[in-house]
């Protein structure tokens, strides 16, 4: 099945709430080998003004990917996963993510285009605080190969 | 300590490290990001798909590929945009590693919005792996 060209210009209702977790940001952090302390290291973190242990600058992709996943899990939407290869990814940062942070995410499908044979997927996640704080963009886009591939 | 953006030039590097990847540090990858992708870790899954091995995560080069960004901004709020191209996989040999070389430098200044744009060459064994790879630094 085609991808749905359809699903283009899509907003999704807001993700439940995700909650950042301090031992998370530090196992992420070690995980893509950042070693700044203020990454691992409350006081170190405070020490630069921020409330708690700040975030890795890809870390939003963890709080985005849930939020995509409304789109990728859709059948009707005809995106199979085995065909798929990540393109590009852009994280914008209007304000560091702190532990204890709670984020909203709302999906928007900004793009489907054929190019090439490759339907070129481009997803947007707004993240921002329940309260209506914006805290970073997250724009990726996915390649996927037609099936005779 | 932050550095000056007076004090920078277009061209300057700012920045040079190797980061190092096996078959542990993707699982762990893995299991921190909640990508799970078997592509990242089954080697027979990634024959299947027609890939040579299994490969590093696209986002665990870009999210290794910007500490030493990082570190020389000295505060990782400072980093207030950050994207890359995924332009070529990186394989991960077992047993082994694969080394990817990142040499990050000014490519823009902005003196009005305080900013540097930072752009980051990463290769691993003489090839990009990351196009248009651009970090964008709030310096003061």
């Amino acid at each position: 099945m085609p991808v749905d060209t359809g699903y283009a210009g899509r907003e999704y209702p807001p993700n439940a709430v995700y909650e950042v977790g301090r031992e998370h940001l530090r196992s992420f952090a070690a995980a893509v080998g950042a070693q700044h302390p203020a990454h691992h290291d409350e006081a170190a973190a405070q020490a630069l003004g921020h409330r708690d242990v700040v975030a890795t600058p890809t870390f939003a992709v963890v709080v985005a990917q849930r939020a995509e996943a409304q789109l990728f899990t859709d059948p009707a939407a005809g995106i199979d996963f085995s065909r798929v290869v990540h393109a590009d990814e852009r994280f914008t940062h209007h304000r560091p993510i702190h532990a204890g942070d709670r984020l909203v995410s709302v999906l928007h499908v900004d793009s489907i285009v054929e190019r090439a044979g490759l339907a070129m997927i481009t997803t947007r996640v707004e993240i921002a605080t329940e309260a209506g704080e914006a805290v970073a963009t997250v724009v990726s886009t996915l390649a996927v190969r037609p099936e005779e591939f | 300590m932050t550095p000056a953006l007076a004090e920078l030039t277009v061209g300057q590097e700012v920045a040079r490290a190797d980061v190092v990847v096996d078959r542990a540090r993707l699982v762990r990858y893995a299991g921190a990001s909640g990508d799970f992708n078997p592509i990242h870790w089954n080697e027979r899954v990634a024959l299947e798909v027609g890939l040579s091995g299994v490969i590093a995560h696209g986002m665990w080069t870009m999210g290794a590929a910007v500490g030493p960004v990082v570190e020389w901004a000295g505060d990782p709020g400072r980093v207030v945009d950050y994207q890359v191209r995924f332009t070529r996989p990186v394989p991960v040999p077992d047993p082994g590693e694969a080394v990817a070389q990142v040499v990050a430098v000014v490519g823009a200044l902005d003196e009005t919005a305080g900013t540097a744009r930072i752009d980051l060459t990463v290769q691993v064994d003489g090839q990009r792996v990351l196009g248009k790879a651009q970090a964008v630094v709030r310096l003061s």
